[in-house]
């Protein structure tokens, strides 16, 4: 399952019923980004996240749907939030269930490589002075993305 | 068609969306990138390193030039950054 919300979520509540009355479920893994005060050496007072509706749901649903037919997973959800986020909150959550840790630990790292670099979000960061700066693409998560190809 | 801009793109052209209609001059990717590139200075300089522009017909990637017609959605945006 895919959401594309502004509001908060909190990544135990988000397992606790993904795996709820499910007694198939081996393993779960979660991988939760939040909010950090510094990057590329400048510090950083919020954030926010555009996007662009309809595409991004799209995006992400076509990313899950290949995850799932890459392994083995009794559930998966992908989480992003868009708008403005303050420090330390959460952005993003990928949970992946399966009958043993491997399946689940790779279709989580697969589902957070290709949603960086294809689901359409932009983060625009604002600092101690007030002025906001688009972040630039990283060569590491387009790197990191390559090894999923095949 | 609709066309729409995200991001820095958006800032720096000061516009969200528009409606362009398909014509002579306008029928295709590629030659509404040129037509919108005359339309001033701010469009010449966004659209100048198209290797930092992605283009999306119909909320789908494209990266070849594809045909367009009247009542399509395009949009431009930079590398995507979520996540």
């Amino acid at each position: 399952m895919i959401r594309v919300q502004p509001e908060i979520f909190d990544t135990g509540q988000e397992i606790k019923r993904l795996t709820a009355d499910r007694t198939d479920i081996g393993a779960v893994v979660s991988f939760t980004g939040l909010v950090r005060d510094f990057n590329d050496g400048s510090d950083v007072t919020s954030l926010t996240l555009e996007h662009y509706p309809g595409m991004t749901e799209r995006e992400l649903e076509k990313i899950e749907k290949e995850a799932n037919s890459r392994w083995d997973l009794q559930a998966s959800l992908v989480v992003h939030r868009f708008g403005t986020m303050a420090l330390g909150e959460p952005i993003v959550l990928v949970i992946t269930a399966s009958a043993h840790r491997e399946q689940a630990f790779e279709a989580a790292s697969f589902l957070m490589d290709w949603l960086k670099t294809k689901a359409p979000f932009w983060k625009q960061e604002e600092n101690a002075s007030g002025a906001r700066d688009w972040v630039k693409e990283r060569k590491s998560d387009i790197e990191a993305a390559k090894r999923w190809k095949g | 068609m609709r066309i729409l801009y995200f991001a820095w793109l958006k800032t720096k052209l000061g516009i969200t969306e528009e409606t362009v209609a398909c014509s002579a001059e306008i029928y295709d990717v590629d030659s509404l990138v040129a037509w919108i590139k005359t339309r001033g200075p701010q469009f010449q300089e966004a659209f100048i390193d198209m290797d930092v522009v992605r283009i999306a017909v119909n909320q789908e990637y494209v990266v070849t030039n594809v045909p367009l017609k009247n009542g399509d959605e395009v949009a431009f945006f930079p590398p995507v950054t979520g996540g």
